[in-house]
């Protein structure tokens, strides 16, 4: 095809100018105010995830006490909890909330490429959440399949939820993947080719590459869950036999035959696994760059890290079946899994390194979402460690359906991202909201989450040695977990319980801030991406008044010696940066 | 710059404003090809997948070949004649010109309904043939493939429509001429894809 010049953005992108409240807060074309819905949404439903979870401890802390937590609705409290935690708050608040809101920001564009696209995107994600919401309300309420929905037993009598609830799950998830699939177009397009004057590719703050990095894996690795969700469809509702082998309920052999229940599992992990990565990758760059701008150091090793993250969402599409060793597999695979699974610790590892020596000599500034951020660098290391074990083969058998896949999994993809979306919103909010956060209440916020995090999943790993098997209702007496356990496991509850709480004070002081906090600078921590040089802030529609920004350097010139100021900002020219009397002498 | 270039640059050391004053992509492509691009990529995975399912699913003893219908030889040439015309269209308007573009583009879109018309009959034929849905595993994935092939021509379709609308109301072919490669692109793609299933399907 005839080379198309890339014209002015400035008189190219035309934008869709809101003309009444409803335009300009409902059906927003504006990516910013998308990015509030997306991430309020994924917020408000991820609230109803922790509830269940709270759900699930109570009954696992004091089994039997509380009525209305029986069998059925504890599977269905897993299955939804994990389900929406992964898929409806992590994967929706990183890449629709911060996606949206960052992107275009960072790169110093007006818009997303395709605005009307941007919105659909919103909206296709609500109604999969309202769907999925629904099936709390449908006869035989929710699944309880577990969140990895394996057949048969996802289909059959005694898997609560196996009639309306499964059904639900599934079009709720074809739907998200639709609604994921027109947001990504946007978030991979706008990047590649609506950069602003100046910003290469190695530019770029390390958000956007990590977002980028996810997107893609998204747009790749999401088939495998559409094509997963519509053959099982076809098999529950249709009849055939996809998944489904020759199998017996309540003694009658039902109506299917030959299906192979480990294709859906191979299926569903080569878009699991690759899951993981689409929650991390984002949460590696926001914390980068939180990171550097709180330590005033540019990040450590910044080609790296760019590269880390491309490296990482390579191997990602190849480790998938460490998550089916105990469903079985010729020893030759299991062995190149768990090859590949440790080879993507090595650029994982270079990555925390490189956020440790960031903040080695740095001049440390300890605010609320520096707080996060270090945290998070602990939880990660603890999470990423325990997945070294689970990655061989012989550990992984042993340790694989007890507690100790739990508090693994927990740390590294739970308490880890959800700790740098923390990070994040507390880092981004004086700009996103014009005012600034209670300081104190934050830094409640994260001693509470991040030592009740110690305090719940520490004693977990220990119950996974001891044998304690995940997925149980109820324990009940065995004869190789000592008594004490339950002891250990009414601490973990309750420490779950104060957790939980503790996620109201973010609550209050995030809407309390939103009209009450003091009136934020326009760069309050300093910072020099370009987000932070918006003509406004908040930043209005169009976010650049009537220039696009022009950049001259990366987005990490912190402490750069003989500067007078202590960060350049990326859009400033080296004849205007203002040099130390000294150092203009030398030079 | 190769791609390669871009992202072994040494951001830290290169100040000032690199690539001149243009903002430039990454690929010298309209940004909506590169949206196409990657929903192509996506969309072959879904069909890959589904692809590995049915050999993975083919191997297992209930596996009955279904005789694949002579209508389909039928059936491929329309779509073929579709992206023929698409082409065409495209081929005028890359040049600059503008003769029979708008026939063209039309007529590529109204054989693209035919085939999907042409698709229905057969499976009708099956069925009556005794080979639906939930009868053996080989005939879901007949159903299955060919129902997906046709929602991507469906979901090709309603862009089409709006590009023909815009035409039927004033617009210049030439002014459309990113809408008709674009189709074209996502045509061929679809041709290939199946050609690809018809080959599976006849082959098993």
């Amino acid at each position: 095809m005839a080379y198309v010049p890339l014209a002015d953005q400035d008189h190219e992108q035309e934008l869709h100018h809101p003309h009444s409240w409803v335009e300009k807060y409902v059906w927003s074309q504006d990516h910013k105010v998308i990015a509030i819905q997306y991430g309020g949404t994924a917020v408000l439903v991820g609230l109803v995830a922790l509830v269940l979870s709270l759900l699930m401890r109570m009954q696992l802390g004091f089994p039997g006490t509380f009525d209305l937590i029986d069998p059925n609705a504890y599977y269905q409290s897993v299955t939804m909890h994990g389900m929406i935690m992964v898929v409806y708050m992590l994967t929706a608040l990183l890449l629709g909330g911060f996606g949206n809101y960052m992107i275009p920001l960072m790169i110093g564009a007006r818009d997303m490429v395709f605005p009307f696209l941007n919105m659909l995107s919103f909206w296709f994600y609500l109604l999969s959440v309202l769907i999925l919401l629904a099936s709390f309300f449908v006869t035989g309420g929710p699944t309880g399949a577990g969140w990895t929905l394996y057949p048969p037993q996802t289909t059959m009598a005694g898997t609560p939820g196996h009639d309306m609830g499964i059904v639900l799950m599934l079009v709720s998830l074809a739907v998200f993947v639709v609604a994921f699939t027109m947001g990504g177009l946007n978030y991979v397009t706008t990047i590649l080719q609506f950069r602003t004057r100046g910003m290469t590719l190695m530019r770029l703050p390390l958000t956007v590459w990590g977002i980028f990095v996810a997107t893609v894996l998204g747009l790749f690795a999401f088939p495998a869950l559409l094509v997963s969700c519509i053959m099982m469809m076809f098999d529950t509702l249709l009849g055939t036999s996809f998944f489904m082998p020759a199998v017996i309920e309540s003694g009658t052999a039902l109506d299917y035959q030959g299906g192979s229940p480990i294709l859906f599992q191979h299926l569903f992990w080569f878009f699991g696994h690759p899951e993981v990565y689409i929650v991390a990758l984002p949460a590696f760059g926001l914390v980068s760059d939180v990171l550097s701008t709180h330590a005033r150091k540019n990040i450590f090793g910044y080609r790296m890290m760019v590269w880390a993250i491309i490296a990482i969402g390579g191997l990602s599409f190849i480790v998938w079946a460490h998550h089916m060793y105990v469903s079985g597999m010729n020893p030759y695979f299991g062995f190149f899994f768990a090859t590949t699974t440790l080879i993507i610790a090595v650029p994982t590892a270079l990555k925390v390194y490189n956020w440790v020596l960031t903040l080695w000599e740095g001049d440390i500034r300890l605010n609320a979402p520096m707080y996060f951020a270090i945290g998070f660098i602990f939880t990660f290391i603890h999470g990423g460690l325990t997945g070294l074990f689970l990655g061989n083969v012989v550990i992984d058998l042993p340790l694989s359906d007890t507690y100790f896949v739990v508090a693994h999994f927990h740390m590294v993809m739970g308490v880890s991202p959800v700790l740098v979306i923390f990070a994040s919103i507390y880092h981004w909010f004086p700009k996103v909201s014009g005012r600034m956060y209670h300081e104190g209440l934050a830094k409640a916020h994260f001693w509470i989450t991040f030592l009740g995090t110690y305090a719940i999943y520490l004693p977990m790993h220990y119950l996974g040695f001891l044998g304690v098997p995940r997925r149980y209702y109820a324990i009940g007496e065995t004869d190789f977990i000592p008594a004490s356990a339950q002891t250990l496991n009414e601490s973990i509850t309750i420490a779950a319980l104060i957790v939980g709480a503790a996620q109201l004070i973010f609550l209050f002081n995030i809407l309390w801030s939103l009209r009450n906090g003091e009136k934020a600078d326009p760069n309050p921590w300093g910072s020099a991406s370009l987000e932070w040089q918006t003509p406004d802030t908040p930043p209005v529609h169009g976010n650049w008044g009537d220039k696009l920004p022009t950049v001259y350097r990366w987005a990490y010139d912190y402490s750069v010696p003989g500067a007078k100021s202590d960060f350049i900002p990326q859009n400033m020219a080296e004849e205007d940066v203002e040099m130390e009397a000294s150092a203009a002498k030398g030079a | 710059m190769s791609l390669f270039k871009q992202i072994t640059e040494k951001p830290w050391e290169r100040k000032g404003i690199i690539g001149g004053l243009k903002p430039e992509g990454t690929f010298k492509s309209p940004a909506e090809r590169v949206a196409l691009n990657f929903f192509l990529t996506a969309a072959s995975i879904v069909f890959s997948l589904f692809g590995v399912s049915y050999y993975i699913r083919m191997e297992l003893p209930d596996w009955l070949p279904i005789a694949e219908p002579t209508s389909l030889w039928f059936n491929t040439g329309l779509l073929v004649m579709s992206s023929v015309l698409f082409q065409w269209a495209r081929n005028v308007v890359g040049n600059g010109g503008s003769k029979n573009v708008k026939i063209a583009f039309f007529g590529g879109g109204v054989f693209a309904i035919l085939f999907i018309a042409a698709q229905l009959q057969t499976w009708e034929e099956l069925q009556l043939a005794g080979v639906y849905l939930s009868s053996n595993p080989a005939a879901d994935f007949y159903f299955l493939l060919t129902g997906l092939h046709a929602i991507h021509i469906a979901g090709g379709l309603y862009v089409w429509i709006k590009c023909v609308f815009r035409m039927v109301t004033g617009a210049e072919a030439k002014e459309q001429r990113l809408s008709i490669e674009l189709c074209t692109v996502y045509w061929h793609f679809l041709l290939v894809v199946w050609l690809v299933i018809f080959a599976v399907v006849a082959n098993t």
